[in-house]
């Protein structure tokens, strides 16, 4: 137990373990925004899956045929927000089922960025590589909170940046407001004179091309090529963070930080060894993520029209 | 006038039939017919070496190859039924998480060979078994990792602790320890095999703990080892000319003598259900330690003789590596 307790508080004290932490919430960070602007305008969209990975491939491709980096990003979001744009023509302007349909977007952008590799990669051994995001050394003599920053690439600062940009978008301009009344009453909205279905569908848009990004992230900073699977879940945990979240952009974060911190600290507490079998140690962050969802998401109040598709006229 | 036409009709679909028929009775005479199913995409390293065997059969011209990837372990069965009812001569693939269901394919067709991955046994009359038995190898890199790690700690992150992932592992330790007998391990698993990034992080940690030599039993182990500084151990695949300053040495799995063997069986009629594991040890050049390359003259001459003379006696028969198939554990 004390050689436990040490190893923990080594841990938590030492860089390089925040430096983690913040690497592998970046991907879940970007994510999470994007599921959040979506529901907060009261679409489910969970396509986030496929058009993670869609925005892995297309990013990571642009960049293996010589675009630059950011670039790269540039294409991902573009790729993720016409995913986008076909969720909110299936679910806002024909009004299907928002679970079936962003399944379908899940399934389709999946097969289609394999299909995609496989015709432009017909021929490899081994997958091919990029120049990914070099960490930014420069930053390190920040006080504090230098090192950790240094281990990150511009696109983790980015994901960061996003929060409180978001945050203010929604909070503090007409357009946020208009995005979160669709989203809790979409015949009030009306009422003011609000486009729902030109709000929602750009929700949709902008969400899903946060989303593209945070695939990217896998393939243009974490690691420097695609693979099928990647992805490997991680959209679906956005998903249930932006309920622990309470839709809100700082809690978001916080999640994010916190689930990547048990993942970050899951990887180092399996290696020290012991009796537990490993699968244990894997399962620890989505365990203590649902723990805490139970906590955080007694008061959570939802976006009161979420996945209540909006009929013009209809009451 | 009407009759004469579906006359004419029935004998021209007739010749028509009959002169599909012959081209392809005459190629099935010298080209056999054979089919591949991976449940992973072809770059995956285990799949990409039975790829590679089968390419290369195809561009001597001895087979027609066709495959399917990533098909999931739930239309495995499906797959492997319709390839059969095409009448392929030969179906490759892996059964291990469809053992079940694909022995019951190949009973349904008797006169189908099958040979597929599988930590079972063969069974008559046409299914046979093959697995990547290259601890010897595994072994081998094993001694110089111990040999070239200052900080006697080496890390070793895999996908899952499965039998073909553990015997490599520890036939490594084995090796590690012969050079070293107080070599400290981590080890770890990221429970699954398509997440490089994870393995990246798993593989940071280890370094961070004072690992400077990475057993990369997945993709992005390596790569955390080049962005350290430190080395890393290839297993099944030569990732030597992707990391040629961190690949010191790799355990490479040919399956060239499965494949060849299984098509000359085949071939002549006399295929049947064998255990083909042995056509991967390194007595059939089923496996083999990568050369040098890069890391010619950084590996101590020393270390080179012993692991030469250990190469030579798995060779000759007088030392084996034992095969352990339980889940290793960090010490």
């Amino acid at each position: 137990m004390m050689d436990f307790l040490t190893t923990l508080f080594d841990m938590l004290g030492s860089a390089s373990f925040w430096v983690a932490t913040l690497r592998v919430a970046t991907p879940l960070i970007l994510g999470t925004l994007g599921v959040l602007i979506c529901e907060r305008a009261g679409v489910l969209n969970l396509g986030i899956e496929g058009i993670m990975v869609a925005g892995a491939f297309t990013g990571w491709l642009a960049v293996f045929n010589g675009a630059d980096l950011w670039t790269g990003v540039l294409v991902a979001g573009l790729v993720g927000g016409a995913f986008g744009l076909l969720h909110a023509v299936l679910t806002v302007w024909l009004t299907v089922s928002q679970h079936v349909a962003g399944l379908g977007v899940t399934l389709l952008a999946t097969s289609l960025s394999a299909f995609a590799y496989r015709v432009s990669f017909p021929q490899v051994s081994t997958p091919p590589t990029i120049e990914a995001f070099a960490p930014l050394e420069s930053l390190a003599d920040l006080p504090l909170i230098g090192p950790v920053l240094a281990g990150q690439t511009s696109l983790t600062l980015l994901a960061i940046a996003l929060v409180p940009a978001i945050a203010y978008l929604l909070y503090r301009t007409p357009m946020g407001l208009a995005l979160r009344m669709v989203g809790e009453n979409p015949a009030a909205a009306e009422g003011q004179g609000v486009d729902v279905i030109a709000v929602r569908t750009g929700a949709v848009i902008a969400g899903s091309m946060l989303m593209g990004l945070a695939g990217a992230f896998l393939t243009l900073s974490a690691f420097n090529a695609f693979f099928f699977n990647m992805i490997n879940g991680r959209g679906w945990i956005c998903v249930a963070l932006v309920v622990f979240a309470s839709w809100r952009p700082g809690k978001a974060l916080l999640g994010a930080v916190l689930f990547a911190a048990f993942d970050a600290a899951q990887l180092r507490l399996q290696q020290a060894g012991g009796v537990l079998p490993y699968q244990i140690y894997l399962m620890l962050p989505y365990l203590l993520s649902i723990l805490a969802l139970i906590v955080m998401a007694r008061r959570a109040a939802y976006p009161q029209a979420l996945m209540k598709p909006y009929r013009k006229g209809e009451r | 006038m009407t009759n004469r036409i579906r006359r004419t009709l029935i004998t021209s679909s007739l010749a028509l039939a009959a002169a599909a028929m012959l081209p392809l009775s005459a190629i099935a005479a010298d080209k056999i017919k054979v089919a591949a199913i991976y449940t992973v995409p072809v770059e995956q390293q285990w799949v990409s070496r039975i790829h590679k065997a089968l390419n290369a059969a195809q561009s001597r011209g001895e087979i027609e190859y066709v495959f399917s990837e990533n098909v999931t372990n739930a239309d495995y069965e499906r797959v492997m039924r319709q390839y059969a009812e095409q009448g392929k001569g030969l179906i490759v693939g892996e059964a291990f998480a469809v053992e079940s269901a694909a022995r019951k394919v190949a009973r349904d067709y008797p006169k189908t060979a099958f040979l597929l991955g599988s930590s079972g046994k063969p069974q008559a009359p046409n299914f046979s078994v093959f697995d990547n038995y290259i601890q010897e190898p595994a072994y081998l890199t094993g001694m110089v990792a111990a040999g070239m790690s200052k900080s006697g700690q080496i890390g070793m992150v895999g996908g899952y602790p499965i039998p073909e992932v553990n015997r490599l592992m520890h036939a490594f330790m084995d090796g590690a320890r012969e050079i070293n007998p107080k070599v400290k391990f981590t080890v770890s698993f990221i429970g699954s095999w398509f997440d490089p990034p994870k393995a990246k992080e798993a593989a940071f940690a280890m370094i961070d703990k004072g690992a400077d030599v990475m057993y990369a039993e997945r993709f992005g182990v390596s790569d955390a080892a080049k962005e350290r500084g430190v080395l890393a151990i290839g297993n099944v695949i030569d990732t030597q000319p992707q990391y040629p300053d961190t690949v010191a040495a790799s355990a490479l799995w040919n399956m060239e003598p499965t494949i060849d063997t299984a098509l000359k069986m085949v071939q002549a009629g006399t295929f049947k259900a064998e255990d083909y594991g042995k056509y991967s040890t390194m007595k059939f050049g089923g496996s083999e330690m990568a050369r040098l390359g890069t890391f010619e003259g950084k590996v101590p001459a020393a270390l080179v003789a012993k692991v030469k003379a250990k190469e030579k006696a798995i060779l000759d028969g007088s030392f084996t590596v034992k095969v352990n198939d339980t889940e290793p554990k960090s010490n």
